[in-house]
């Protein structure tokens, strides 16, 4: 047995692994691994997505004849191979991405050289792909220049096939004024869907008063306004509301007294409306920087946001069954490399969160369905049919 | 930030002097008939005629182009108008027993009105109506009393030649005559039938009462004679069964010897009971005018002046509750005349609208004559009988159409250049296909075929007809190319029909061609109406627009959108389905196109689509029982007691009332009826790319989808089709080929697609850069395409679509974009400068004014109430800055967004004022002098008996506040 003839492969499935040996230049190709892989780990009828590291450590996929004997011919003489159902958490594969897998899944045994490391962090601003495990689903902004009754919550809808999963109503709000208790229109939020998007980041609760929609203020609207405005802001929704319940408020006020005044200028010049807890004022009243500073954020994320879909035709296409899960690729690489001011408005939400403090660390959830059906192999081959079309994406 | 700056500036003094003079916002006109009418009343010495509805408006219209218009403050009904003659004023009853005094004022340019209002009968009239009531019951022979009281007051009838004396009519049939200045019964007639009406005959010798058993009695006044117990004469017309009551009676003398007499009613209850009727006789000659829509009130148009011996009446004008209608009573037969006003929009139910600026005076013409034709026999050579005031305003500029499609399918042609809304023309699209009435018939075309030897003798009288043969005949979109006189119309049985216009009666068969839009997409069928089935054999079509080709939809769903290219002959249209692309001149379809997304049941269920109908019509029929409940406790009388128990109720209604919750979710692709077409829109521009500029079609759809083809027709374009030159004229067939497929990201629907040129003006319609009607379109710099939708309104450039300019209307506004229109605005005080202006009215019924092609908002009006659904559905934009919408089922409003173009009335009425009433200045609660003498009948006391008027107290008594100075709106 010589290691110039044979390959020692290392199979990790889930929790399992396998070792065997396979002849170099006997092996026939992928479909008939494909099959040996799934009798050594009885997962037939399991749909399977396979992976190999290579000599620099990068995870790369195993998907076709060619890559399989690319995989082979660079075993030296171990391959590992990592087998992940299609249905789990999209895999990344691309340069050095073992080494992140490694640091989530806590895989061990792979010589991975400091340098590589501090490389991969340095460049996780420019991967293009796919989104990660983690993507942000919501944000408390703005937490400096609010009211500590106010909370401005910010909704990521991209990307996820979650719904936002809420429901407003009208309603009727006690503001105290210097002239007594006054009762006006208000609108609140009415239900939360089960497993919606609003629901799971604990940051929106039934009763809570809607305040603002994206930086504009929605005293004086009607509910039918308010809805219109909000589901036409859904894909990036930035709700200001009052909560109903106002003991789990952000008080950063509390380090002020240890910190000293050294707070943003937003926080001084509402310190006093602040200290009465119970006088709510609209935000954009009580703070004229809140509004213009929300709505320019917005507006400068939905130049992502807004990124139309724009397919040229040479011919015109029959109907196509996949032209939906097509459509949807499409429409994640046009996210991603629009024209925009932000070219990769997937990259960018990470750098984020970890600004985040951490009390709501909580909030993010973990959207393990995020990007089913849009890993790497799907995606280019629906880029191949779409050749075979005759379809050119303008990107 | 940077946006959010650019934003705030706009306090550009020089912008917006500039705005001042292109913009302004004004409500100018109201066109077609006043909802429910309820109130009629003629001034014969001023020439005027009034009408009064139930919402509280009163319109006075005199000859073609004087109208007036007043809205009393709370919208009550007006039971009662009548005119001080001569004098420009009149007295409106309304429904909360309040009287108003209208009059006309004449301002700088325009009348304006002013209004008083009398809160409740002064008291003066009171004391009176008190103090004889006992004094003629003493009177009276005892076997007439028999204990009873008199019941209400019908009918006060001023005496014709001695102005002190007044005919009163009680409910039980007593009619007393009354002299005002000796403050005495004259005499009495002791009618035994239940009154209805009187009426006095012109030398006073004679008066005519009309009653509840349908008949009528004549009574001679003698002077000397205390008490007639019997009439002169006494008829039931239509008995000897048992009729209905004869509501109003008119005896009019003329020269020709025997009076003619026109009373409203009487029918024979049991065989025509429910026919609303007025009939005219004089003599031998009889006619019972059958009509559509109760009557609400009439009038003879006669002389009056004293020297004259007879009335002569030369006019009847008939106020019914769905048009006004004129019998010519000098014409032998009574013909009815045209209206130049007051036109029945709604003679069957408007179902979508058009408007055409500037028509050729070439079209305009030949349509006149069609129309003409069309009227034939009708035409009396009577001009308008009600020609009081003067019309001011200068004859238009230009002449304008408005289209109107109908339930019925036909398409009504109306002269929409001035005030008065006058048809043009009638095309009717129904002899197109086989219908269940296959003959054709009008009912106002033929009247000698209605008259049938029968009795009573109807005629059939007027042009309401809410009854639709079949609904799918119905119009949903009209397209009109006025230089080459094509009309496209498509309906709701997914029929589109090509016209064209020609001047001679023709019989032609028109080619059909089906086009399915489905493309053997599986897995759907349709459950909503069949298609109408074409009429194969060759069919007469009078003059006028004549059809040329039918292009049938399958499914045979509404149609939603159309676009018409005479100069390439190609027209497109839109279902619910997908759309096609029709090359009418060689008769082939060129292209049909399937939007519907997999997952949209709901499209293929049709419009009667069981689930949603009925989860619908279960919603409305609850929110009906809900509303009719709230509206039944309004009309409680208010005392101190009731109004608690009100406001408890309203309470509790409000508390039993669930809130109403509304679903925060993005727009997602499987939304139903997502695959709708909403436009469609031909453009020669550049696709493919920057340097060859060629035919392309748009469409746009409900899920946010645009669709954009090139289009190679043979002959017509640069670009390719040129350089291959032989080849393509081989060929010679259109062809479509997909270049672009837009999927907006908020998926709204998308409302217009209009290409810019290289200035960022809108590209000329057909024909008119061709034949230098207008600028021709910069085709050297690049191109840009505007899209509308719901949600936004975006610029792309072209040919590589990349978007330029935005403005998120909905995300900053919350309102939706249910209509817009490019409207070339110009400048009232420079005389050549224009801007294009990008209208655009929302759901909330505002107005958002924006430049193109940088889409900044330049001004905001209000101009629908939002819950005005259909007021908003209906609107529709003129090219040069005015607009129409529906406020009622029969009217248009007409209103204006340019500073320069106006379209409103100017007119003036020659006034014969005595100056007793003192000129309001300002003050309030100012106390009038009533007049001292009854200048004009003054009828029905609101008061259910006179006995019981002493109970009542008077609060404010002869008081007359005023209430609002500048209530003539025009």
């Amino acid at each position: 047995m010589s290691f110039d003839q044979h390959v020692f492969c290392f199979v990790q499935f889930e929790a399992e692994y396998r070792r065997f040996g396979l002849k170099r230049n006997g092996s026939g190709g992928f479909q008939e691994f494909y099959r040996l892989l799934q009798t050594i780990h009885h997962i037939h009828g399991v749909d399977v997505l396979l992976g190999y590291a290579d000599i620099h450590g990068d995870l790369l996929p195993i998907n076709n004849d060619e890559n399989f004997y690319k995989a082979v011919s660079s075993a030296n003489p171990l391959l590992r191979i990592i087998i992940t159902k299609r249905e789990d958490e999209p895999v990344v594969y691309g340069t050095n991405s073992l080494q992140r897998r490694k640091k989530g899944l806590g895989l061990t045994g792979l010589r991975t050289t400091g340098s590589g490391t501090i490389h991969s962090k340095s460049k996780s601003g420019l991967m293009i792909g796919p989104p990660q495990n983690f993507r942000q689903i919501s944000s408390i902004i703005d937490v400096d220049i609010l009211p500590e009754t106010h909370r401005r919550v910010r909704l990521h809808k991209h990307g996820t096939k979650k719904p936002l999963g809420f429901y407003i109503r009208d309603g009727v709000s006690v503001r105290v004024t210097p002239q007594g208790v006054e009762k006006v229109p208000g609108v609140f939020i009415s239900r939360l869907v089960r497993g919606g998007l609003a629901e799971s980041t604990g940051l929106l609760a039934v009763n809570d008063e809607i305040l603002e929609v994206n930086g504009i203020d929605v005293a004086g609207k009607s509910l039918d306004q308010v809805t219109d405005m909000m589901v036409a802001n859904s894909h990036n929704l930035i709700v200001t509301v009052k909560p109903a319940n106002q003991r789990n408020n952000v008080v950063h006020r509390e380090s002020k007294n240890f910190m000293g005044n050294s707070g943003s200028v937003g926080s001084a010049g509402s310190t006093g409306s602040v200290l009465s807890h119970e006088s709510p004022s609209p935000a954009s009243q009580s703070n004229p920087i809140t509004a213009s500073s929300s709505i320019a954020e917005g507006d400068s994320e939905d130049e992502d946001d807004d990124g139309d879909i724009i397919l040229e035709n040479d011919c015109p296409t029959a109907y196509n069954p996949h032209l939906v899960t097509k459509r949807n690729s499409v429409k994640l690489n046009g996210e991603s490399s629009c024209s925009g001011p932000h070219p990769s408005a997937v990259g960018r939400p990470l750098p984020q969160s970890m600004s985040l403090p951490s009390s709501i660390g909580a909030s993010l959830g973990y959207s393990s369905n995020t990007m089913s059906g849009h890993n790497g192999s799907l995606a280019s081959s629906s880029q191949d049919s779409m050749k075979d079309d005759g379809t050119e994406l303008t990107l | 930030m940077m946006k959010f700056r650019f934003r705030r500036q706009g306090t550009d003094p020089q912008r917006e002097r500039i705005k001042q003079e292109l913009f302004a916002f004004n409500k100018t006109v109201g066109h077609g008939f006043p909802h429910q009418p309820s109130a009629l009343a003629f001034d014969p010495k001023l020439q005027l005629m009034a009408i009064g509805t139930k919402s509280g408006a009163i319109k006075i219209y005199g000859a073609p182009g004087v109208e007036f218009t007043g809205i009393h403050g709370d919208a009550t009904a007006v039971t009662q108008i009548h005119f001080l003659p001569g004098q420009g004023r009149l007295l409106s009853l309304l429904d909360d027993n309040t009287i108003h005094l209208w009059e006309l004022v004449a301002g700088p340019s325009r009348e304006v009105g002013g209004h008083f209002v009398v809160r409740i009968f002064s008291l003066w009239e009171k004391i009176k109506l008190c103090l004889f009531v006992s004094f003629i019951h003493s009177r009276l022979p005892d076997d007439y009393r028999c204990g009873k009281s008199l019941g209400p007051v019908e009918s006060l009838q001023e005496h014709p030649q001695q102005p002190g004396k007044i005919l009163i009519g009680y409910s039980r049939g007593l009619v007393v005559l009354w002299d005002l200045g000796a403050g005495r019964v004259e005499q009495l007639f002791l009618g035994k039938q239940q009154l209805e009406s009187l009426v006095w005959e012109r030398s006073g010798n004679l008066f005519v009462s009309s009653h509840n058993d349908g008949g009528y009695s004549v009574w001679a006044v003698t002077s000397g004679n205390a008490c007639s117990p019997q009439p002169v004469s006494s008829t039931i017309p239509y008995g000897p069964f048992p009729c209905k009551a004869i509501n109003k009676i008119l005896w009019r003398t003329s020269q020709s010897g025997s009076p003619v007499l026109l009373y409203s009613g009487g029918m024979p209850r049991a065989s025509y009971g429910d026919r609303h009727c007025l009939t005219v006789q004089q003599d031998k000659e009889h006619v019972t005018l059958d009509f559509t829509s109760r009557v609400i009130d009439f009038f003879t148009v006669h002389s009056i002046k004293p020297e004259k011996e007879f009335d002569d009446p030369s006019a009847l004008v008939v106020l019914l509750e769905e048009e006004l209608v004129v019998i010519d009573l000098q014409t032998p037969g009574w013909p009815s005349l045209p209206t130049p006003y007051l036109a029945p929009l709604h003679s069957s139910a408007i179902t979508c609208s058009c408007h055409i600026a500037n028509v050729p005076p070439k079209l305009w013409e030949r349509l006149i004559n069609a129309g003409k034709a069309q009227r034939g026999r009708q035409q009396t050579h009577m001009s308008w009988p009600i020609c009081g005031g003067k019309n001011l305003a200068p004859p238009p500029k230009q002449q304008e159409l408005l289209l109107t499609g109908h339930e019925d399918g036909t398409v009504r042609f109306w002269d929409a250049s001035g005030v008065a809304l006058t048809p043009l023309y009638k095309l009717g699209t129904a002899n197109v296909f086989h219908t269940d009435c296959d003959d054709p018939h009008d009912p106002g075309d033929d009247p000698d075929l209605q008259q049938e030897e029968e009795w009573p003798p109807f005629r059939k009288v007027g042009c309401f007809d809410p009854y639709s043969d079949d609904p799918r005949l119905g119009i949903q979109k009209m397209s009109l190319c006025k230089y080459s006189n094509k009309l496209m119309v498509a309906g709701t049985a997914g029929q589109v029909i090509v016209l064209g216009f020609n001047d001679e009666r023709s019989d032609h068969s028109v080619d059909v061609s089906v086009v399915d839009l489905l493309q053997d997409r599986e897995g759907f069928t349709w459950k909503g109406h069949s298609r109408l089935e074409p009429r194969l054999k060759p069919a007469p079509f009078p003059p006028g627009f004549q059809p040329l080709v039918l292009v049938q939809c399958l499914p045979p769903a509404s149609v939603t959108a159309v676009a018409l290219h005479t100069e390439w002959n190609l027209i497109a249209f839109g279902t619910s389905h997908g759309f096609g692309l029709f090359d009418y001149h060689r008769r082939n379809s060129v292209l049909a196109r399937c939007t519907l997304h997999p997952n949209d049941s709901l499209a293929m269920e049709g419009p009667l689509s069981r689930v949603k109908s009925l989860k619908k019509s279960l919603r409305q029929s609850f929110r009906r029982i809900r509303k009719s409940r709230v509206s039944g406790k309004k009309r409680v009388i208010t005392t101190p007691t009731s109004k608690v128990q009100e406001a408890n109720a309203a309470l509790a209604e409000q508390e039993e009332v669930a809130p109403v919750q509304r679903r925060i979710e993005p727009r997602s692709a499987d939304d139903s009826l997502s695959g709708v077409v909403r436009c469609l829109c031909f453009a020669d521009t550049f696709l493919r790319d920057g340097t060859h500029h060629g035919p392309t079609l748009w469409a746009g759809t409900n899920s946010g989808s645009v669709y954009a083809y090139a289009l190679e027709v043979p002959g017509v374009g640069s670009g390719r089709a040129c350089e291959r030159g032989g080849a393509s004229e081989s060929s010679s067939c259109v062809e479509a080929v997909l270049g672009k497929e837009i999927q907006l990201m908020h998926r709204a629907p998308v409302v217009s697609i209009c290409v810019l040129d290289g200035r960022g003006k809108p590209l000329p319609d057909p024909y008119e850069a061709s034949q230098d009607l207008a600028i021709a379109p910069d085709m050297t710099n690049a191109h840009s395409v505007l899209i509308a939708s719901e949600e936004q309104l975006k610029v792309f450039s072209l040919p590589k679509v990349s978007a330029k300019t935005k403005f998120k209307l909905t995300a900053h506004e919350g309102c939706r974009v249910r209509k817009v229109a490019l409207v070339l605005f110009s400048s009232a005080a420079q005389e050549d400068y224009n801007e294009h202006t990008l209208v655009c009215l929302t759901n909330l019924g505002d107005m958002h004014l924006f430049n193109i092609p940088a889409l900044r908002p330049q001004v905001r009006y209000d101009c629908i109430r939002k819950e005005d659904i259909s007021g908003i559905a209906s609107c529709v934009f003129s090219k040069n800055g005015q607009g129409f919408y529906l406020i009622s089922p029969s009217e248009y409003e007409r209103f204006s967004l340019s500073a320069k173009v106006l379209t409103e009335p100017l007119c003036s009425v020659q006034l014969d004022r005595p100056q007793m009433l003192p000129v309001v200045s300002d003050g309030e609660g100012q106390t009038l002098e009533p007049p001292s003498s009854l200048s004009s009948p003054i009828l029905d006391t609101p008061l259910d008996s006179p006995l019981s008027c002493a109970d009542l107290t008077l609060d404010s008594t002869g008081e007359l506040t005023v209430e609002d100075v500048r209530d003539f709106l025009t």
